[in-house]
């Protein structure tokens, strides 16, 4: 197990200098990073001092390994738009985002499960069609446009929650939490249920299907022929089994979540990394996005080993090699 | 003495779309405490839905429709889903066939089996364990305080099947229904479950239904037996009775095919109730053969196929930290020379490796090492395409499973004339002609070459199957268990196919299969494989009669007793 573990981390290290590598390239070689740096008048002089300082005249492979090693130690470099450090940018907009994600995830698992396990357990009852239908509704409604709807119908019509912006914060160190306040919900919830939808009916679908298939093997009408009572049989037989490759989904889902919560962001004004990232864009701010870059390669890779050792966990198979 | 459980003129229904499918039709049996009563019969006999019926475990939309359940004195078919429920597990036990599906992957024995024993007998979570360890140790599960912590995967086949026994035996019940309980499991481990329940019957005066297939498990392990044939009760009584003196046809039949140990038949009694046998005239396909570019040699003892210390390693993958990844040897050194004309016999354990042997054959794996010659030219390693491609049309193969071994969107006339297309041999037209031709040969007709082989029955699938292997006119037939997914009588046509194939054409076949009756049949020279090691290679009528090796001689020990005594076979031979 330990041994399956290290070699996972191995192939996460692995993935991430690939990562860095593309990171690298955007910066370096995406325009001229001392123009981008030096004002206009800067004369050949000043830029030629700006290029030794940043290291730019050594040879392309000893400037990765700095680029990486400065990564390592939290060195994003400088912001070329608002001047200030990428790091210190990161780690303000980084609560934003991850909370909402982190909603978004929870809503999504917690109502998908529940209503995958029923439409499963009674495909031909009037409320299972209903999950399906609406399921379809949310796999084929693009993000952007459930947002503005759920904007119109929840802000606007009856001006149950706030439209825009992030409020009720709380500051606990550093981070900054909406969730501690009944207002700072009222912002969340809106953001997050247009992000969980799409999560939540994929969810759905996945684990009623799984469980299906489940509740048709062997071991299932084995279990009921030794006379177990239906709640033994569905949950400690059916759902465990129907969960194993549920768990990959969510996995790489929760992944997507954060790495594409950026329209969800953009449509509720919500000031995550995601906004920081189209506001880069639009300023051609090179180490912002790269390092937006290493940040989500960094989540999916976690969230990779987190799902592997989930695995392992439900699945004794897994454990011996 | 009332019956434990007695079975009055059940009928069980399934309603669909194209008309009621009566599944049982009036069955009524007696099972006594205490005695194993066997219920044999072929697929879509309905034998399962017996064990389904009585438990209440029928699949939707199978119901019930007339007749009546008593067990123990008790009427149980009109019990409501909970009461049924609290019978099954607590009265009647259940085994299914495929003891690597009938538990949950996820939990360990012990927790499976403590679960069972909680929720029936209400004990402790200690009680319980000791009953766990009591009932592994019935089982005999070695060192089951160890033992009881393990995932099923961790056990093999028939460790797992004692498993299920023992969680069947859970709370003690009176009834015990096991479905198939050896199907899945090589010979050596099938005596001893069947001994095992043998034993459990005595110990626990249970009473038993053994659902099977298998003539040869009644003969050894049942007191009584029902026949069924499509959903209806055909014959019954004590299984030495039955055995001994079948009056109905359809057991006559069924017991005639059944491969014999003792001696080999030149073909298989008529095995007609279900499938038309076909006594195929293959002489003028003959003609055509002669009339190809192949030469066809009859009867000359010079070697078709010399296989030379072969050899065949897989690796485990690798992983980055442990370097060296292990080796499986499947085969090893394996030796033997293939005469022409002559079918040479392969039999041997799962595992053992037979089955990779006749891979590299046909060159679908490459050997580690070794060489394989064909007409005394080598087809192993870098070899010429044109000699390759000649080599892969001199040989054919026949799966073991008629269901994949087809593409399933393509129509039998194109299955089977694909090969024919790939070597060049015709032009679509006249591959066609040859297609209907080989068709008719195997026993169908002409427009069921414009069908899809879903729709079709196994028995014809492996028909079709051999008309495939045919058509490029082979020299060398591999059949890799062509028989082993089938119902003994169908078995017993594809195998006399096969056999009129040999005469009529010379052709030189290597039969690969772990039954031992079905090689007797069969092969001329048998070659026997354990764990990748050719043990033995002798006449088959010398094997059986005196084998060499010590493993032989333990396979030869556990073949089912022979069902039937000689005269009767013999009798109903000369009257059909």
């Amino acid at each position: 197990m330990l041994k399956f573990l290290l070699q996972r981390i191995v192939q996460g290290i692995v993935v991430m200098l690939v990562v860095a590598f593309v990171a690298f390239c955007i910066f370096r070689f995406l325009g001229d990073p001392v123009n981008n740096m030096v004002g206009d008048s800067a004369t050949e002089e000043e830029k030629e001092q700006i290029r030794q300082q940043l290291g730019l005249d050594e040879p392309v492979a000893m400037q990765y390994l700095k680029f990486v090693s400065n990564i390592a130690q939290g060195e994003f470099g400088t912001s070329y738009r608002t001047r200030t450090s990428v790091i210190e940018q990161m780690k303000e907009r980084l609560p934003a985002t991850l909370e909402l994600s982190f909603i978004s995830g929870m809503l999504s698992i917690l109502l998908g499960i529940p209503m995958g396990i029923y439409s499963a357990l009674h495909p031909k009852s009037w409320l299972s069609k209903q999950f399906l239908v609406g399921s379809l509704m949310g796999i084929s409604i693009p993000t952007f446009l459930t947002g503005l709807l759920l904007i119109y119908l929840f802000s606007v019509v009856l001006g149950w929650f706030p439209s825009q912006g992030r409020g009720g914060l709380v500051e606990l160190g550093w981070w900054t939490t909406s969730l501690l306040t009944v207002k700072g919900w009222s912002y969340i919830i809106l953001p997050a249920l247009t992000l969980c939808i799409y999560q939540m009916t994929l969810i759905t679908r996945m684990v009623r299907a799984e469980m299906i298939e489940v509740m048709r093997t062997d071991y299932i009408k084995f279990a009921k022929a030794r006379g177990l009572p239906d709640r033994i049989v569905q949950y400690r037989h059916g759902l465990k089994n129907s969960l194993v490759p549920v768990i990959t989904i969510i996995g790489l889902q929760l992944g997507s979540v954060v790495a594409f919560s950026i329209i969800t962001e953009t449509v509720f004004n919500w000031p995550g990394l995601g906004q920081m990232f189209i506001q880069s864009i639009e300023f051609v701010d090179i180490p912002v996005m790269s390092a937006y870059l290493i940040f989500v390669g960094a989540f999916f890779v976690i969230l990779n080993l987190l799902v592997d050792i989930a695995y392992a966990f439900i699945d004794p198979r897994l454990r011996v090699h | 003495m009332s019956s434990l459980i007695r079975i009055n003129n059940l009928q069980v229904e399934y309603p669909s779309r194209h008309g009621v499918f009566i599944a049982l039709n009036q069955i009524s049996l007696n099972v006594d405490a205490g005695t194993i009563h066997g219920l044999v019969g072929e697929s879509g006999a309905g034998k399962s839905t017996v064990g389904s019926a009585i438990v209440g475990l029928l699949e939707n939309p199978g119901h019930i429709t007339a007749g009546e359940i008593i067990f123990d004195g008790q009427r149980i078919d009109e019990h409501s889903e909970k009461s049924l429920r609290a019978l099954r597990g607590r009265s009647i036990g259940m085994i299914f066939q495929d003891p690597l599906t009938s538990l949950n992957p996820l939990l360990t024995v012990a927790e499976q089996l403590t679960e069972t024993i909680i929720y029936h007998l209400k004990f402790s979570r200690k009680e319980a364990w000791e009953r766990c360890l009591q009932l592994l140790r019935e089982v005999d599960i070695p060192d089951p305080e160890q033992r009881a912590h393990y995932y099923p995967h961790q056990f093999s086949g028939g460790m797992r099947q004692r498993v299920v026994i023992a969680l069947a035996l859970c709370s003690e019940p009176k009834l015990l229904i096991a479905d198939e309980p050896t199907t899945a499991l090589d010979v050596s481990v099938q005596a001893q479950i069947l001994q095992l329940i043998k034993r459990l019957t005595k110990s626990h005066n249970l009473g038993v239904i053994l659902v099977t297939h298998d003539m040869g498990v009644i003969a050894q392990t049942t007191d009584k037996v029902t026949v069924l044939y499509q959903g209806q009760v055909v014959e019954t009584g004590d299984t030495q009775t039955i055995l001994k003196d079948p009056q109905h046809g359809y057991t006559q039949s069924l017991l005639s095919a059944v491969p014999r140990a003792d001696r080999k038949l030149k073909r298989f009694p008529h095995a007609s109730w279900i499938e038309d046998d076909v006594q195929s005239n293959f002489s003028d396909l003959l003609d055509d053969w002669k009339a190809s570019s192949v030469k066809i040699v009859k009867g000359e003892s010079q070697n078709i196929l010399s296989v030379n210390k072969l050899n065949m390693h897989f690796k485990t993958a690798g992983s980055l930290f442990s370097g060296a990844s292990k080796i499986i040897k499947a085969v090893n050194d394996v030796s033997f020379d293939v005469k022409r004309g002559e079918v040479f016999g392969i039999v041997g354990e799962s595992g053992s490796g037979k089955s990779t042997v006749a891979r590299m054959i046909t060159r679908l794996y490459e050997p580690t090492s070794g060489n394989i010659a064909f007409e005394g030219e080598s087809v192993t390693g870098t070899i010429p395409k044109v000699r390759l491609n000649h080599y892969r049309r001199c040989t054919q193969m026949i799966f073991q499973d008629p269901y994949s071994s087809m593409n399933p969107r393509m129509r039998v006339r194109d299955i089977i004339a694909e090969p024919i297309l790939l070597y060049g041999l015709a032009n679509k037209k006249e591959a066609f002609l040859r297609v209907n031709k080989l068709l008719e040969h195997i026993g169908l007709d002409t427009a069921a070459g414009l069908k899809f082989p879903h729709e079709f029955s196994g028995g014809q699938r492996q028909r079709i199957s051999i008309a495939r292997a045919l058509a490029t006119e082979p020299r060398l037939l591999i059949c890799d268990e062509p028989t082993s997914a089938l119902d003994v009588s169908i078995q017993a046509q594809i195998l006399n196919i096969l056999k009129d194939l040999q005469e009529v054409l010379g052709l030189t076949m290597i039969f690969i299969s772990h039954d031992l009756p079905v090689i007797r049949q069969m092969c001329d020279r048998v070659a026997v494989m354990k764990q990748g090691h050719l043990l033995e290679l002798t006449e088959t009528a010398e094997l059986f009669n005196s084998p060499k090796h010590e493993y032989t001689r333990t396979l030869l020990k556990l073949i089912p007793s022979a069902p039937v005594t000689c005269d009767s076979v013999d009798s109903h031979i000369t009257t059909t």
